[in-house]
């Protein structure tokens, strides 16, 4: 295998770790200076090569302890994967997407060998050899949602369309920015959106909602969100906020350079071709402080942005209390001078 | 006493426009002592909308509908105890049946939520609120739901973290969610006030 996998931690010592490679191709989330919430959508996949978009699911370094994390999660608490009964299609669906996706774009990690519905699945990293039978449940150990997103980096989301919304009727949760699957399951796109300050004013989840009704089979989108989070945490789950939610106190001038993340949710959408559900898969990349600013441009800019924000969305994404040593951390990286468009750094 | 107002609030946070007769149409009527009086005030604006009702009664005696005879009454002693009997009617009711639900926040929650887990559609659901604004809260933490709710924050009655009231609910749950107040300063919970309308 080419790629190498860390051997690290999202929980207690918390020995997750960016590699160069990694910190090079982050998604850094903010085009410009300022942030404020708009409909960011392109279409997905495509991007500079080695770059998370360029392939339609992304694995990295950290593929394996990944998903070693969400075994644990999952093994405290299984209703972070939840599919109502009528979204067993919209499961296979994700499959197939996931399988053949895979094996085409990392051919040395991942392989599918397909006899009309004989399908043999081999995935290296995990060491998982398995002969199925596709759309039988009884051949898999677990339902088929669970069973590639036990395999695949990312929260995932399965949406299902009726009465001109979208229904948020399965879902494999382990990585979210502080909501509940079990609680949000069964709701429709306004009502999981509930809780996100003023953006239903601003007209953005009306937007959102008639762009990805619109969305048809073969075509894929993608935008990126952002949040942070006190060490390099996946779990930050409502469920455990009594657990974690101590660890944001813990920021000191002199440590929030290595405790503070930026924390990057690359969002994709796909329609599903049997289910017509649209698959959401949500995508959690992680950095800290210090890795950031190793990009004058991207130092420069988070200063700017963090500086600036709207106070109501520093609340929101939890940052709140810790923004002023955020800002003065940061403000070493700013030397005024201006920043290049887009994303990415300057090489 | 009409039905209750609640203050605008975010997109999850459920309304209750007030029941309106469907006529004669096979129908499944729920309310506790408070919500009798607007089924009560429904026969009276239409007779009809009882000939094919089946009332279940949660707490209160079946007196408390005056003269307006539905084709059934049942009379429980608490939600739980209606549960099955609800349940049951709900998974033989034919296309077309509608729900009448009247009364306290909880109870419209838990048995809507019974109503769509059973494959009814929300536009053959009717809520209307009346008496008490207690609300059914889960805490997001133990899972355990607390009846009765009318403090913010609150004691879970299950794993006892202090919790926030938060609007957003779950309709499949049929529940508000509480979510630890204090999470990250412990101790540090801020003063207890009722909960308004």
């Amino acid at each position: 295998m080419t790629m190498q996998f860390n051997d690290e931690t999202f929980r207690g010592d918390y020995t997750y770790f960016n590699s160069e490679t990694a910190i090079n191709r982050f998604p850094f989330p903010f085009d410009q200076d300022t942030y404020m919430y708009s409909v960011n959508i392109e279409q997905h996949p495509g991007g500079p090569k080695g770059t998370p978009f360029e392939k339609m699911f992304d694995v990295d370094e950290h593929y394996v302890s990944e998903m070693k994390d969400r075994e644990i999660t999952l093994a405290e608490d299984p209703l972070r994967c939840q599919s109502l009964p009528h979204m067993e299609l919209a499961g296979w669906d994700l499959l197939e997407l996931i399988m053949v996706s895979k094996a085409k774009d990392y051919p040395d990690l991942f392989k599918l060998t397909r006899d009309g519905n004989d399908w043999h699945w081999v995935n290296k990293p995990l060491g998982i050899e398995k002969k199925f039978t596709f759309l039988a449940p009884t051949t898999l150990p677990c339902g088929p949602m669970e069973y590639i997103t036990r395999q695949t980096q990312g929260d995932f989301a399965l949406l299902h369309e009726r009465d001109g919304n979208l229904w948020m009727d399965a879902g494999m949760v382990t990585s979210q920015a502080d909501w509940s699957l079990d609680f949000d399951v069964g709701m429709n796109f306004f009502e999981w959106h509930a809780p996100v300050p003023k953006a239903k004013k601003m007209g953005v989840f009306d937007k959102a909602l008639k762009f990805l009704l619109s969305v048809n089979q073969g075509q894929h989108y993608r935008r990126l969100n952002w949040t942070m989070t006190v060490n390099p945490r996946l779990d930050t789950s409502p469920e455990n906020y009594h657990k974690w939610g101590p660890e944001k106190r813990t920021i000191t001038p002199e440590n929030v350079g290595q405790k503070q993340f930026l924390r990057v949710e690359l969002q994709t959408f796909f329609r599903l071709p049997r289910s017509n559900a649209l698959a959401f898969p949500i995508r959690c990349y992680l950095m800290n402080l210090e890795d950031i600013a190793t990009k004058p441009k991207w130092g420069r800019r988070l200063h700017r942005v963090l500086r600036d924000i709207d106070p109501d969305l520093a609340d929101y994404k939890g940052f709140a209390v810790n923004q002023e040593m955020i800002v003065n951390y940061l403000s070493q990286f700013d030397d005024g001078a201006p920043t290049s468009p887009g994303i990415f750094p300057e090489s | 006493m009409p039905n209750t107002e609640f203050s605008p609030s975010i997109d999850s946070r459920p309304t209750y426009t007030g029941l309106v007769s469907q006529g004669s149409a096979p129908a499944i009527m729920v309310a506790d002592e408070a919500g009798a009086g607007a089924l009560s005030d429904l026969a009276t604006a239409d007779a009809s909308v009882m000939d094919n009702a089946h009332v279940v009664l949660v707490g209160c005696a079946a007196s408390v509908l005056g003269d307006n005879a539905p084709r059934a009454v049942h009379e429980t002693p608490d939600l739980d105890a209606a549960t099955p009997l609800v349940s049951q009617l709900l998974n033989e009711a034919r296309m077309g049946t509608q729900l009448y639900l009247a009364g306290s926040e909880g109870l419209m929650g838990h048995v809507s939520a019974l109503a769509t887990a059973a494959g009814m559609p929300l536009g053959e659901i009717q809520m209307e609120h009346r008496g008490s604004i207690a609300r059914r809260m889960q805490c997001v933490h133990c899972k355990g739901i607390t009846e009765g709710v009318t403090t913010d924050p609150f004691t879970c009655s299950h794993c006892g973290l202090t919790l926030f009231v938060r609007d957003h609910f779950s309709r499949r749950l049929g529940v508000f969610q509480g979510v630890c107040v204090d999470a990250e300063t412990p101790g540090v919970v801020p003063e207890t006030v009722e909960i308004q309308a």
